[in-house]
């Protein structure tokens, strides 16, 4: 594996290699370029959207404060499409649509400054504040992050060493991640109630639920990488499978075990915030959403998605950055 | 003293174009202490035989002993140190913990195993290399390390397959010289499978020409070169004379294949 590595030696091996900050900011403005053109474009197909979305309220709005707007009755209204209805009356529609107290679709800065009040402009303790629900949701997501990780690894140990478990494990692994996550969750959580246990528990268990299927699917062919000639060493020493597990198969999975990781842990934050549903919660973001959709508050329900996705990148961020240390460290980074 | 003993080994491997006949008929005596290289082309079974050698393999029919035991009894005693072509040396482990992992599994004490490290590498010259990780050694280095590796624990055979065959000619031919050096030095026994006829006739003490389909042996040269073989040795009579033989008996191979 190391024998393809580029040597010191090579001609421009060195090269870039001066200094670690050059090295963070290397390629950086060749990265960031494209990915802010996405973004603004996304931004910009998200403005033009609301003009649509908003058209009907924007209307009736304009109607009330007694402007001219065509079709002039509500009824007429409210049959069209909100393309035609912004077409009819382009200067309200427009004027009216991107700072609405119910829009059906918030705009972006509506979005933003809900999401900033609702984290920087509250205290955390407070009920609205959104650091406060996404810590609650983070509990379970953590812990069956760790349960579905470990449980993952087991089955792949298992898989890899047990042509029967290879054979009867992976279609039930498969099979399980095939049932939706909507239907399974209510009966975890009142099964699990009904032998007494509550809280974050049920919530992790959903979590893991999702989370172990990514980390024995990534484990399974990680375990495998060894090379054949790596594995027939091992037999000419004698060691035993234990001992070429430890030694030979986890550290050679481990960039497989980072890629699946990574997964899983945004898998295991969608099992928490899905776990939050059916118990009725009453914070976290789940809760936060599920809040929302029952008042018609559509800017809260758009500030928990970021809130919950913000949430998803940093843990997957952590994860990254755990993964190229570790890799760097043990020699195996591409 | 006959370290390994084959009596008419056969080794067929099912495949789905009928078996394979991988080993047919292999009778071979290998002396304590000698060099015996297995030159042939592809599918003539020079690896397949270390492999069985080694108890990586088992042979369908005949005897096989290793060390007086059985090829397996001789792997769990540690009878032998295997070298494959790749270096097979742990990224995550410096040159000297490479080394140690085979003397770890083998429960050697902390103490011995840093005495026997620094021994092996001295003897293939990476002495100041151990702090080292594998990919900050060349190619050739790291087979160095890969052969110190299986010297470490002083098992009396040494198996190589062609370990030099990823290198470059130069490197190679350094690589040979020592070699010979470290086995005039450890007199271990040593079977090395190689393509290149060169490479065999200056390591050998004993010469096995293979052919092909199904695998077996063509011819056995006992080598008449002395044990101190300078690399210039290439150009003496004796030495073409030998290689000649190489020669021949690898195209008698291929015209009755």
């Amino acid at each position: 594996m190391a024998i393809d590595d580029t040597p010191l030696s090579a001609p421009g091996a060195g090269i870039g290699r001066s200094g670690k900050v050059a090295l963070a900011l290397r390629g950086l403005p060749h990265r960031i370029g494209p990915v802010l053109a996405v973004i603004a474009a996304l931004i910009a197909l998200w403005y033009l959207a609301c003009i649509p979305m908003n058209a009907q309220n924007a209307l009736m709005l304009a109607e009330r404060e007694g402007i001219a707007v065509t079709p002039a009755t509500a009824q007429e209204r409210r049959d069209m499409s909100g393309i035609a209805l912004a077409l009819a009356t382009p200067d309200q529609a427009v004027a009216r649509a991107f700072g609405q107290d119910r829009p059906r679709l918030p705009s972006p800065h509506q979005v933003v400054e809900e999401l900033w009040t609702s984290t920087v402009g509250l205290k955390v303790t407070s009920k609205r504040s959104l650091v406060r629900h996404a810590g609650i949701t983070l509990a379970p997501t953590l812990l069956g992050f760790l349960i579905g990780s470990l449980a993952g690894i087991a089955l792949a140990v298992g898989i890899v060493h047990s042509r029967l478990m290879d054979l009867s494990v992976m279609p039930w692994a498969i099979a399980s991640q095939t049932i939706p996550i909507l239907a399974i969750a209510p009966m975890i959580i009142v099964v699990l109630n009904s032998i007494g246990i509550q809280g974050v528990l049920p919530k992790a268990i959903i979590s893991a639920y999702l989370s172990f299927f990514p980390v024995t699917v990534g484990m399974v062919k990680g375990l495998r990488a060894p090379s054949a000639s790596d594995l027939d060493l091992m037999r000419t020493w004698n060691a035993s499978a234990l001992r070429t597990l430890l030694t030979l198969r986890l550290p050679t999975s481990l960039p497989y075990l980072f890629a699946s990781l990574k997964i899983a842990v945004a898998a295991a934050l969608v099992g928490a915030i899905v776990g939050e549903f059916p118990t009725g919660a009453v914070s976290g973001l789940g809760a936060r959403l599920l809040a929302g959709s029952y008042y018609g508050q559509t800017v809260q329900i758009w500030s928990a998605l970021f809130g919950a996705a913000i949430v998803a990148a940093l843990l997957v961020a952590t994860i990254g950055v755990i993964q190229r240390v570790t890799l760097k460290r043990m020699g195996l980074a591409g | 003293m006959t370290t390994i003993s084959a009596q008419s080994l056969d080794l067929t491997f099912p495949s789905p174009d009928g078996p394979v006949h991988a080993l047919s008929d292999i009778t071979l005596d290998i002396a304590e202490g000698e060099f015996v290289s297995f030159i042939g082309p592809s599918g003539c079974g020079k690896t397949t035989f270390l492999r069985c050698v080694a108890a990586l393999e088992t042979p369908t029919n005949g005897q096989l002993t290793v060390n007086g035991m059985s090829p397996d009894d001789a792997r769990k005693a540690r009878a032998y140190g295997y070298v494959f072509q790749a270096a097979g040396l742990y990224p995550w482990r410096t040159i000297a913990r490479n080394i140690s992992l085979p003397l770890e599994i083998m429960g050697y004490a902390k103490a011995d195993r840093a005495k026997r490290i620094d021994a092996v590498l001295e003897l293939v010259e990476l002495d100041k290399f151990a702090n080292k990780y594998p990919w900050q050694l060349s190619g050739g280095m790291q087979q160095r390390a890969s052969i110190a590796r299986a010297l470490a624990f002083d098992a009396p055979i040494l198996l190589m397959d062609e370990p030099f065959g990823a290198l470059d000619e130069i490197v190679r031919d350094r690589l040979n010289e020592e070699l010979l050096d470290l086995w005039k030095r450890t007199n271990k026994t040593t079977l090395f499978v190689t393509h290149s006829i060169p490479e065999a006739v200056y390591l050998s003490t004993k010469i096995v020409v293979m052919s092909p389909r199904p695998g077996r042996i063509t011819d056995v040269i006992d080598s008449p070169l002395p044990r101190d073989r300078p690399l210039d040795i290439r150009d003496t009579p004796e030495f073409l004379a030998v290689a000649h033989r190489v020669r021949e008996g690898l195209r008698e191979g291929m015209e009755t294949a």
